[in-house]
């Protein structure tokens, strides 16, 4: 069956039950920085399985003008040289403004042959980088650079051996390969084979974002002069929170003063009470 | 009264801490200004009249200063920007000082009594190359003095009063380049001279009021003259020929040339090898230094050269010194072990030699400059300048060292800091506890009066200058605040400087160069500093140590030494020359058992070399080695790779030399991006929480990994300055990398920015700033970089019952998911640097250090770059202390920690800790040095130095009597009440 043909079907499908995914669908294709398909490879060499998720706009806006093109993937086990692991199909699309991009990444990982099998055992064994390389001008992947990224061998195996490509592009250019195991990666690494002697594979493609704009407030100066002025001034304090100090003291004083006071009285009704008490002591006498 | 105590007490208590910016009298408490100039390398004196002793000098940082002859003080200096070098100063009309900068292209007076610039002209000149300043004495008309500037084939007089340029001449000859200027007295007429194509030798006259041509003649010379200087009496010159061996003797009388040759051999016996000659002024003598003499030679008759004068060790020849109509004085300076042997000649005959002890620190004389003055029995005596091989600057007179100046550390390179030794107990005398007590007693009688205002002027000086000579801060000990340290610095020249943060003095200073040259290191040079030995649990004890790091010779590929110096003496501990080349020095946060930490320099075959050797750093490293990574910034290719070690190397088979092995890589496309800034945090930055929390009681963890690497690019046309390319031309992107793995983290665009850019790492977030194309302004963007992975631990009951991962090892190798939240602001300054300020347990709020483009230091506090402001924050953000959104970042001027002090052509900022929790050190440094103290937020964890404890002990002793006096007050009228 041909893929887009299933895709549209699959989309269809997903169109009668969610209404978000055709809200989706408005998007503006420029501002699609962050695209990516996930593709699954099977231990039999070039299978494709269908892909997780697609967009009709691209389809639309891929009508200028597009080519596919091919880069390929090399390893290296241990100490060996660099051998060819898989490839990376991909279609370049120009753009009318002249710049070119990459879209709809694939990638076909080659059947694991058993010395490489051998060699990756070692490396599980020895706690070594399993390094992969792809060419950083896919154009012309005849340059000499290379982008490099490795990986700790026991970081992988899982059900099979899980990786996961998070390939950084710059129009054309690869800037670099965030390359890993598909989760997290247990510290420290315990060592275990995996059960399936194949590589099951994830990309991503991820161009740059733009930084968002610096805000202006250059319509609302009086406003944010205001709301400035607002900022700096200290929350409005209660009464209490403003005076304590004072109110404190105050208060001393004054209880002070009305303990005199009451004392002062008290002695003054002793000082008159006195002759009343010793009165009926007189009286008693 | 106990209550208008306690009230005077909390008083006092609230205004010291919530003093942010510094008072007045404030000022030189805790902070230190040191200025300087840097290396001169041209100087005039200026002696009219007695009083006004002085010297203008220029020097290689372009600055130009004037300085008192008798004391050495700076009068007052102007830094010139950073293209704009000094090519020539002189003096004009007696009170103006001219400089000729910018590769001839600029001329400017300044005011010789207070550096006030006069005029400035722009000269035009379309293809600058060498120019000379040629000042005319006697070209009067009217009051005026005319000032010749010479470039390639032009001439320019430039009137001294008001900078005008009277006249200019282009003599529009292909290929000439004159050489020499001069005005026969009483003449109206000027010569020049000038070699055509270093073949022909050319004579102009020209009218000195109106710059018309009179006469010219040229003359094909036989000989190449490509001899940079000529030497010249009023109608003859001496040059020598491209060999260097042989002189040409040129006259040019009546519009004629005439030149003969003569080899060098004919008049110096013993001359081999290649000649200089040391430019004269007049009078038929010159001078030519070879490289095992010096001769000074006079002309005689038509073509005769008789050498007059000789002396043996090739020494540093001043400029001459014209005397009188027949007398011109040389200075020759020789130097040898610790002193220097100052020889003035007059007219080649010894005049006075004086030797000279010098500390061995400085190493050789470098420049001389010989000046005259008039002695009180009437004869000439001499004085002379002297610029050292540290840089330092020696006024010389009478046999002695008159002043001296340590213009070094104008250019400091790399600094360090160092912990004090611990104060020994019991060294103490009781005579010096009694007097300090009275002292102090008595400094405390002053401060109380102080704080209850009723004291006198005279009083207030007495207290300032006791804060000042505070000798507590002067202590060679350490305290317990960590507030003396010693600042380790090291300088172009080599020289390292240990400076006391409690008065900037210089506890020590070695010149690494003399110390280090041998046969197996010809020519060294020190790259970097490092912390070798820090007192640390068993090395407490220990004298901690510096590593000094440098190369043997001049390229890339020679050899490299390790030089460990004591950092309370300076003294040399250990010297290693090493077999292999240097590119970096990696510190690792390890240490061997003696607590010396282990370094890998890696050479240039990317080799690791561990250093200190011993098998228990061996052991220590081989434990760590798979944990171990090294990436590398190649500016040049835009490419930055990874490596990881492995043992064995591929130059040797020592056990202490591991290979790399290159991990991964990150390519910026040369057509699209070039590196400009990379930033990485402090090793030794400490983070006190990892999770921060929000206003609606959320919880985010902070990503902290001390492998986040901060890289931007531009676009290639946005490298130049700021209006070289066009908005849509320029971009900007920041690059947060990972320097284990090589993921990027975060990558973001900025359209229509360019650098420069500046930046800095801290904790989980990053703020840089940049210029922004489109809004014409410069901007600072705040980066925080938020753990996603984590964000389910804010459950209670997972860490209650110990379900979390908190405590769970952190692997680069994990997929990371992180969130970044970002925000950019306007920034009104452009920066020259940028630090943050680093505490010891990294409790206190960060502070973002600026040096501003008017060489201050500006403090901004991080919570101004914070990404969640909002332009109308909640009532609970506003709790928390979020400031509403402003498109601008406010520049307050309490919070420049400089006061109204400049720290000339700020090149630096250093922040350190101190061991109290609120303060840090900031040292920050350019032509002229900086330190002080700040607080972030405010010293919350003590009292201040104004503290007055006997305020504090006067109110606890009133408080006592009053509770003894009511005490009995109360039992008496007990007593009383019990008698009724």
């Amino acid at each position: 069956m041909n893929p887009s043909l299933s895709c549209l079907s699959l989309l269809s499908l997903l169109l009668l039950f969610s209404s978000a995914l055709s809200f989706k669908s408005d998007e503006l294709p420029f501002n699609d920085d962050d695209e990516f398909e996930g593709v699954r490879s099977s231990p039999g060499p070039a299978s494709v399985a269908p892909p997780v998720r697609r967009r009709p706009d691209l389809d639309i806006s891929s009508a200028s003008d597009s080519k596919s093109l091919q880069f390929s993937l090399e390893h290296c086990l241990g100490d060996s040289e660099f051998s060819v692991a898989g490839t990376f199909t991909a279609r370049l699309k120009s753009w009318t403004h002249g710049a070119q991009t990459l879209t709809k990444l694939r990638f076909t990982r080659n059947a694991i042959s058993d010395t490489e099998k051998g060699l990756f055992e070692r490396l599980l064994e020895d706690d070594d980088f399993y390094t992969i390389r792809i060419p950083s001008n896919v154009l012309n992947p005849s340059g000499k650079d290379y982008i490099v990224s490795s990986v700790r061998a026991r970081c992988l195996p899982r059900e099979s051996l899980d990786e996961h490509f998070v390939i950084h592009t710059d129009g054309v250019n690869v800037l670099a390969v965030n390359y890993g195991s598909a989760g997290g990666c247990q510290y420290p690494r315990p060592l275990k084979s995996p059960s399936k002697w194949s590589f099951s594979s994830y990309t991503v493609l991820k161009n740059s974002e733009q930084a968002p704009r610096t805000p202006t407030f250059v319509e609302q100066i009086i406003a944010s002069e205001n709301a400035l002025e607002e900022g700096l001034q200290p929350p409005e304090k209660s009464f209490w929170a403003k005076y304590w100090m004072y109110i404190l003291p105050l208060g001393f004083v004054l209880v002070n003063a009305m303990a005199q006071a009451a004392n002062a009285a008290a002695e003054d009704q002793n000082q008159g009470g006195q002759p009343s008490q010793r009165a009926p002591a007189v009286r008693r006498r | 009264m106990e209550a208008r105590c306690l009230l005077g007490f909390l008083l006092l208590l609230s205004l010291s801490s919530f003093a942010f910016a510094i008072y007045e009298d404030q000022v030189g408490l805790a902070d230190w200004h040191k200025r300087y100039i840097g290396k001169v390398k041209h100087a005039v004196f200026h002696t009219q009249k007695t009083g006004r002793r002085r010297v203008v000098v220029s020097t290689e940082e372009n600055a130009i200063a004037s300085l008192d002859l008798r004391t050495g003080d700076i009068l007052w200096r102007h830094v010139l920007g950073k293209n704009d070098a000094v090519d020539q100063i002189g003096l004009s009309l007696g009170k103006f000082v001219l400089t000729l900068s910018s590769q001839g292209s600029v001329l400017r007076a300044w005011n010789l009594p207070d550096g006030q610039m006069v005029w400035e002209t722009d000269l035009q000149i379309s293809n600058p190359s060498n120019s000379f300043l040629h000042v005319l004495g006697n070209v009067k008309s009217g009051r005026d003095s005319l000032s010749l500037v010479c470039n390639g084939g032009s001439i320019r007089a430039v009137s001294s009063i008001d900078g005008l340029v009277v006249w200019k001449k282009d003599l529009s000859v292909d290929g000439l380049k004159l050489k020499h200027v001069f005005q026969p007295p009483e003449s109206d007429t000027i010569y020049a001279i000038g070699f055509i194509d270093s073949s022909q030798i050319a004579l102009y006259h020209i009218n000195a009021k109106t710059g018309e041509l009179l006469k010219h003649a040229t003359q094909a010379s036989s000989v190449d003259l490509s001899s940079e200087i000529s030497a010249i009496s009023s109608d003859s010159l001496v040059a020598l020929d491209s060999s260097r061996s042989n002189l040409l003797l040129i006259k040019f009388m009546a519009g004629t040339i005439t030149y003969h040759k003569l080899p060098l051999s004919d008049i110096v016996q013993d001359f081999s090898g290649l000649a200089e000659l040391i430019p004269t002024k007049s009078n038929d003598i010159f001078v030519v230094k070879t490289p095992s003499s010096v001769a000074f030679i006079k002309v005689k008759g038509d073509n005769e050269l008789e050498l007059i004068g000789k002396a043996d060790e090739a020494g540093i020849v001043s400029d001459s010194l014209t005397l009188s109509e027949e007398e011109q004085a040389f200075a020759v300076v020789h130097h040898s072990n610790n002193a220097i042997s100052f020889q003035v000649r007059i007219n080649g005959r010894e005049a006075l030699t004086d030797g000279i002890k010098i500390e061995d620190h400085r190493g050789h004389v470098k420049r001389v400059f010989l000046n005259n003055y008039v002695r009180t029995d009437k004869s000439h005596g001499f004085r002379a300048l002297i610029v050292m091989e540290d840089e330092s600057l020696l006024l010389m007179q009478q046999g002695e060292v008159v002043w001296s100046r340590e213009d070094g550390l104008a250019s400091i390179s790399d600094a360090v800091v160092a912990e004090l030794p611990v104060e020994r107990e019991g060294g103490v005398s009781v005579v010096e506890v009694e007097h300090t007590l009275l002292e102090w007693l008595k400094g405390h009688m002053l401060k109380l009066k102080g704080t209850l205002m009723l004291s006198t002027p005279d009083d207030m000086a007495a207290i300032q200058a006791m804060h000042l000579k505070s000798t507590e801060r002067n202590k060679m000990t350490r305290d317990h605040n960590g507030f003396r340290k010693l600042i380790i610095v090291l300088t172009r020249s080599g020289k390292v400087y240990a400076l006391h943060t409690g008065d900037g003095r210089i506890v020590w200073a070695h010149l690494l160069t003399p110390l280090l040259q041998s046969e197996s290191c010809p020519s060294p040079s020190v790259l970097t500093l490092r912390n070798w030995r820090v007192p640390h649990r068993k090395a407490l004890q220990e004298n901690p140590s510096i590593l000094l790091v440098g190369r043997c010779g001049a390229g890339p590929e020679s050899h490299g030494f390790l030089f460990i110096v004591d950092s309370y003496s300076g003294k040399e501990l250990e010297t290693q020359i090493l077999d292999h080349s240097i590119a970096e020095v990696v510190p690792l946060p390890l240490a061997d058992s003696s607590e010396q930490k282990l370094h890998l320099v890696i050479d240039n075959k990317l080799n690791a070399h561990l250093y200190p050797r011993g098998s228990d750093s061996l052991e220590v490293f081989i434990r760590e080695m798979a944990n171990m990574y090294y990436y590398k910034v190649e500016n040049a290719k835009g490419v930055i790779k990874g490596y990881a070690f492995k043992k064995g190397c591929s130059t040797g088979s020592s056990a202490y030399c591991f290979g790399t092995r290159e991990l991964w890589s990150v390519v910026f496309p040369s057509d699209s991006e070039r590196i400009v800034a990379t930033a990485r945090r402090k090793i030794n930055e400490v983070v006190h929480t990892q999770a921060k929390i929000m206003t609606n009681q959320d919880v985010m963890y902070k990503y902290i990994s001390k492998n986040i690497l901060f890289v931007a690019t531009v676009s290639p046309k946005a490298t130049g300055g700021i209006g070289s390319a066009a908005p849509d031309e320029a971009w900007l992107v920041a690059y947060l990398i990972d320097t284990v793995t090589g993921r990027i983290l975060h990558r973001v665009i900025h359209q229509g920015a360019q650098g420069p850019v500046h930046a800095v790492v801290s904790e989980n977030w990053v703020v840089y700033h940049y210029f922004n194309l489109r809004a014409h302004r410069y901007e600072m963007t705040v980066i925080e970089i938020y753990d996603q992975s984590r964000a389910d631990n804010k459950d209670v009951m997972k860490l209650v019952l110990g379900k979390h991962n908190l405590t769970a090892p952190i692997t680069s190798y994990s997929r990371p998911e992180i969130a970044t939240k970002s925000q950019s602001y306007f920034f009104t300054h452009s920066v020259k640097a940028i630090a943050v300020t680093t505490t010891a347990r990294g409790i206190t709020s960060k502070q973002i250090l600026i040096g501003t483009i008017g060489d201050q230091v500006l403090v901004l506090d991080k919570r101004y770059l914070d990404p969640r402001r909002t332009a109308n924050p909640s009532q609970e953000e506003k709790e928390e202390g979020i400031i509403p959104l402003t498109d601008t970042l406010p520049i307050i001027p309490q919070s420049y920690v400089t006061h109204s002090r400049q720290v000339g052509d700020l090149r630096g900022i250093m922040s350190f800790p101190a061991n109290l929790e609120s303060t840090t050190h900031v040292f920050s440094y350019g032509i002229d040095l900086f330190y002080t103290r700040i607080a972030p937020s405010r010293t919350y964890d003590s009292l201040t130095d104004e503290f007055s404890y006997v305020l504090l002990l006067i109110t606890v002793v009133v408080l006592i009597v009053a509770i003894l006096v009511t005490w009995a007050m109360s039992q008496k009228k007990d007593l009383q009440e019990k008698w009724r």
